[in-house]
């Protein structure tokens, strides 16, 4: 063991370099520990106070803020949609409406084109028919007359044929006495 | 050279003992001066000082580096460092209040240093500053008188009503207001050697089953053992962490609102 001169020796490390006991309770060590921890706390409270967690509070704020702004963005145009919805059902409802009014419009032009026609065709005819009737009647008129005519002349000729003096007036008297008859 | 003399040393003592197993479960946790063999005093660069800087560093590329870029969709170490961030305030924010927020920076620095000083540990041949009871103990007691200091400055001797059980029956009370002047006491000391106790078990027992290792048969089972350990160990590290922290909220919420 004369090699372990060095000075690594302790009460705490034995001539092998091996603890003696536990390493947690060498009473030797605990100054140097406790500076050095001491050091690194302040370190890293410094660090983290003065650069990391503000850091990281503006991020999580910023984040936030551009998280609320989007949600409101997507309400807005949202609305926006809801709206131009609206207004195209309003338009599409209008739109039925006025073509509703056209449609009942026109229908009711052409009934009154078609009564219009109605009544005048009904007008013509029966002007046509009076016409006709009128004209029927002439006919009828003509016919009995042209009977008389006729009748009144073979009656005439009859009396002659048979040797008899016809007399017009006489002939013509008996005739309508026998038409009316 | 002395080292190396030392090791030869060691090495021919375990060849003396013919290969029987030999522990030192406790070696690692001995604080060494990072240059030259002298002896430890107080401004001494040790083991312990490099880990603790490394964790300090840790803690800036963690919460500083990795937010340099201020990104509103967070990468994936901005993601960590929000995710610290938030476990943290949330947890002052529950249990001590709107008015415990503005000791937030003192609650995270103390988390940061503990979980990254713990998981720092967990890296083989690594020095685990918190498994010192110097170390845990300064930062329990730095809690201790915070909270004691605090709560004499905010309530007066309206703290001590903290003692004073009042929903307790009124023969009782003197009872439990020495119950309770004990465990108040006692707080640092739990609240230390918890955390070390915890960390330093595990290496240890890590390092047991690493000295198994060392006969060829069981050797398989030995390194299983140190993959379960491991795992178990990354779960204390963060726990542990979680629990001083925790504690030190419920404590700060003790010096805030001390009326049970």
């Amino acid at each position: 063991m004369a090699t372990e001169t060095t000075g690594a020796v302790s009460t705490c490390v034995d001539s092998h370099g091996s603890a003696i006991g536990m390493p947690q309770l060498c009473f030797d060590w605990f100054p140097n520990q406790i500076f050095w921890l001491v050091i690194t706390l302040v370190v890293v409270f410094l660090v983290l106070s003065r650069v990391a967690l503000p850091r990281i509070a503006a991020i999580l704020a910023e984040r936030q803020g551009t998280i609320t702004n989007d949600l409101a963005a997507a309400e807005d145009l949202k609305a926006k949609a809801l709206a131009a919805e609206e207004a195209y059902t309003k338009a599409l409802a209008e739109a039925r409406a006025e073509a509703q009014r056209i449609a009942g419009e026109a229908r009711a032009e052409i009934q009154a084109e078609l009564n219009d026609a109605i009544a005048k065709a009904d007008a013509e005819i029966a002007a046509k028919a009076a016409e006709s009737e009128k004209a029927i009647a002439e006919i009828r008129a003509g016919a009995l007359e042209s009977i008389e005519a006729v009748a009144k002349d073979t009656a005439g000729e009859l009396v002659n044929v048979l040797g008899g003096q016809a007399d017009d007036a006489t002939v013509a008297g008996a005739v309508e006495a026998r038409m009316k008859g | 050279m002395a080292s190396e003399a030392h090791a030869a040393d060691k090495a021919a003592e375990h060849a003396a003992e013919g290969g029987s197993l030999v522990f030192h479960p406790m070696d690692q946790f001995i604080v060494k001066p990072l240059f030259g063999d002298g002896a430890v005093g107080m401004f001494t660069i040790t083991n312990s000082t490099l880990w603790m800087g490394l964790a300090v560093l840790a803690i800036i590329g963690l919460l500083v580096l990795s937010t340099s870029k201020r990104a509103i969709v967070p990468g994936r170490m901005q993601s960590i460092a929000e995710l610290a961030y938030g476990f943290i305030y949330k947890m002052v924010e529950d249990i001590c209040g709107k008015d415990g927020v503005k000791y937030f920076p003192y609650v995270m620095t103390l988390f940061m240093f503990i979980v990254t000083a713990n998981f720092l540990g967990l890296l083989p041949k690594s020095f685990t500053t918190t498994s010192h009871f110097a170390v845990t103990m300064v930062l329990a007691l730095a809690v201790f008188l915070t909270v004691t200091i605090l709560g004499f400055v905010k309530n007066g001797a309206g703290f001590l009503s903290l003692f004073w059980v009042s929903s307790a029956p009124l023969a009782l009370r003197p009872i439990l207001a020495i119950i309770e002047l004990i465990s108040y006491f006692v707080r640092p000391v739990s609240h230390s050697i918890r955390l070390a106790g915890n960390v330093m078990a595990g290496h240890a027992v890590i390092k047991v089953f690493a000295g198994f290792a060392a006969i060829a048969a069981i050797s398989p089972v030995s390194v299983l053992a140190i993959t379960a350990m491991y795992g178990l160990e990354v779960l204390v590290a963060f726990i542990q962490a979680y629990v001083f922290t925790i504690l030190t909220c419920v404590y700060l919420k003790d010096a805030l609102h001390p009326h049970h």
